[in-house]
């Protein structure tokens, strides 16, 4: 299943990352996992939260640029060649991954979660059902 | 009064206008004053309307004061009537075009008769001599050659001073200072921002200058204090040459060897000092905007141009003897354009350039630097919904159209830097698009 990811523009200096933090903190919205990608000049800091609508409003009315993105966060194996495997399984249906970052708080059980994004989501949905692979609803994710 | 006072080699008959007794220089002025007015009214269809519209004819010019009854030209009037509108002569007689930024992306075109060149010739060996250039230097001609009119302005007014032109143009800083040194430069013509960039390198480059001993800086503004630093770390005599394509190019005025104000060739440029919000001509010694009529062009007579530049007319004797004028340096404008490696940007040039690639006009912030002598531009753009995108690629690919764009509608490398919303201050009323941070 997808899920909506906020992706949001962050300058390089410093405070950028606490202001979109604080405004979420304000909302009581919790911020599920994330990741950062930087360059030189700018960031982007991606995360997930359990209502990607209301959190969107809320960064917009704080006067940020927010963008949502579809996601798939896949359960993995937690052992080594666990990651290789699906990706094998994304390559074969020659398909690529834009960017991926662990979904720490879903990991339980030997199985671990995987937020990925993919250049075509719904090909990707197929080829991973395809393999065997599971991919995990936003429920799955919560129940710790 | 000596008039003898170039040193060496002293006076160039080419010159002698220079030194004109005030009366007859005024007879000279009104004289062409009326025939440039009749040229432009018998033949340009946009200066006949004005006049007519004020009920005026070129008749009604009695005198140089009548000059304040004439209607301003304005830089839109050459966009509007883009790109031969305003040109006096038939294309038959005309021999060369030259062209300039203008505000939409469309260059500014300029037109001269051969008696055209000859006038811009004979200003800019005057400028030269005025500099203390002479025959048996050896000019390096470091302004661009091409549509802008630094060049090929300084290059013939050398060849016919008599002095040795090197038509090296712009760039390529290695290869200038190994000429500067092997081919025992005197003389440099260039912006002053890129001599400095050029004695810096020479130190790291342990290149010999010590021969040349002038420099005619222009098409940027420069401070005095930027001229100390010149002189102080080149050794060399630093002078200050203004123009302006509209006009002719570089010639319009130049700094003799006092450097005390640029003397402007009154005998072809008539030089006025209005107050930019009423248009009032102003007193002598007033500190206003700078209106130029053009008293022997040809192809492109322009009457009463607003240069936007802002500075004073100064009318006491020079010590150097020349009867002409002067202007103060100018050191701003008085709207937003500014000047950039020899370059006039308008903003809104860069604001055409942003919405070609974006759709809608974000908000940005053009930003002034000098690094190592040579000016940068750097254009800081807010990211908007509509661009933002959450992949790294996306927004440099986007920094680089940005960039891309810009370079193609004002012909210089600038660096986009993608900024948060809301990140860029908000004034009130006008906004304040350009930070100049060159301390010129």
């Amino acid at each position: 299943m997808k899920l909506q990811q906020l992706s949001l523009f962050l300058e390089n200096r410093p405070g950028q990352l606490r202001e979109p933090c604080e405004a979420l903190a304000a909302a009581g919205i919790d911020l599920l996992t994330m990741s950062l990608a930087d360059t030189a000049q700018f960031g982007i800091l991606r995360f997930i939260v359990r209502d990607p609508e209301r959190a969107k409003k809320v960064l917009e009315e704080a006067g940020m640029v927010v963008r949502m993105t579809e996601v798939v966060p896949v359960q993995v194996d937690n052992k080594p060649g666990g990651l290789a495997t699906v990706l094998a399984a994304i390559e074969e249906a020659g398909l690529g991954v834009e960017y991926m970052y662990d979904f720490g708080a879903a990991s339980r059980g030997g199985k671990a979660a995987i937020v990925f994004r993919f250049e075509d989501p719904d090909a990707a949905l197929a080829a991973l059902k395809a393999a065997g692979v599971r991919v995990l609803a936003m429920e799955e994710l919560l129940t710790n | 009064m000596s008039i003898w006072n170039d040193p060496p080699g002293g006076f160039h008959a080419i010159s002698a206008p220079d030194y004109l007794p005030r009366p007859q220089l005024a007879e000279i002025q009104l004289q062409r004053l009326q025939s440039v007015v009749s040229r432009a009214y018998d033949r340009v269809a946009l200066f006949r309307s004005r006049l007519d519209g004020r009920g005026l004819t070129p008749a009604d010019i009695a005198s140089l004061a009548d000059i304040a009854r004439l209607p301003f030209t304005v830089k839109t009037d050459l966009r509007d009537t883009y790109p031969f509108g305003l040109f006096a002569s038939p294309m038959e007689e005309i021999v060369r075009l030259h062209a300039s930024s203008g505000t939409t992306g469309k260059p500014i075109v300029v037109a001269y008769t051969q008696a055209d060149l000859d006038v811009w010739t004979e200003v800019m060996v005057r400028s030269f001599v005025a500099c203390g250039i002479h025959r048996g230097d050896v000019i390096q001609n470091a302004y661009g050659y091409g549509l802008f009119t630094g060049g090929l302005g300084a290059h013939y007014g050398g060849e016919a001073l008599g002095a040795t032109v090197i038509p090296i143009s712009g760039g390529n800083t290695e290869r200038q200072l190994m000429v500067m040194q092997d081919f025992g430069v005197t003389a440099i013509a260039c912006t002053p921002s890129y001599f400095l960039h050029l004695i810096e390198s020479a130190k790291d480059m342990k290149i010999d200058f010590s021969k040349l001993r002038v420099g005619v800086f222009g098409a940027e503004p420069w401070s005095d204090s930027m001229r100390e630093r010149i002189q102080d770390e080149s050794g060399i005599r630093a002078h200050d040459i203004y123009g302006l394509s509209e006009i002719i190019g570089p010639g319009v005025g130049v700094e003799c060897i006092e450097r005390r104000g640029l003397h402007v060739f009154e005998d072809h440029f008539f030089p006025e000092i209005i107050d930019s919000e009423t248009g009032e001509v102003l007193p002598e010694g007033a500190e206003g905007e700078l209106v130029l009529t053009t008293l022997s062009k040809q192809a492109m007579p322009l009457i009463r141009y607003r240069t936007r530049d802002v500075t004073a007319l100064v009318s006491e004797p020079c010590a150097c003897g020349r009867t002409l004028r002067r202007i103060r340096r100018i050191g701003r404008r008085s709207d937003d354009m500014f000047i950039i490696r020899g370059v006039n940007v308008f903003p809104s040039q860069v604001e055409t350039a942003l919405l070609r690639v974006e759709g809608t006009l974000p908000h940005y912030q053009i930003i002034l630097t000098r690094d190592v002598g040579l000016d940068q531009m750097e254009v800081k753009v807010e990211v908007t919904p509509e661009v933002f995108s959450d992949e790294i690629r996306a927004l440099e690919a986007l920094q680089h159209r940005l960039e891309a764009s810009i370079e193609n509608i004002l012909g210089l490398r600038v660096k986009v830097t993608l900024v948060g919303p809301r990140s860029l201050a908000r004034s009130e009323g006008k906004a304040k698009r350009v930070t100049d941070l060159r301390n010129v």
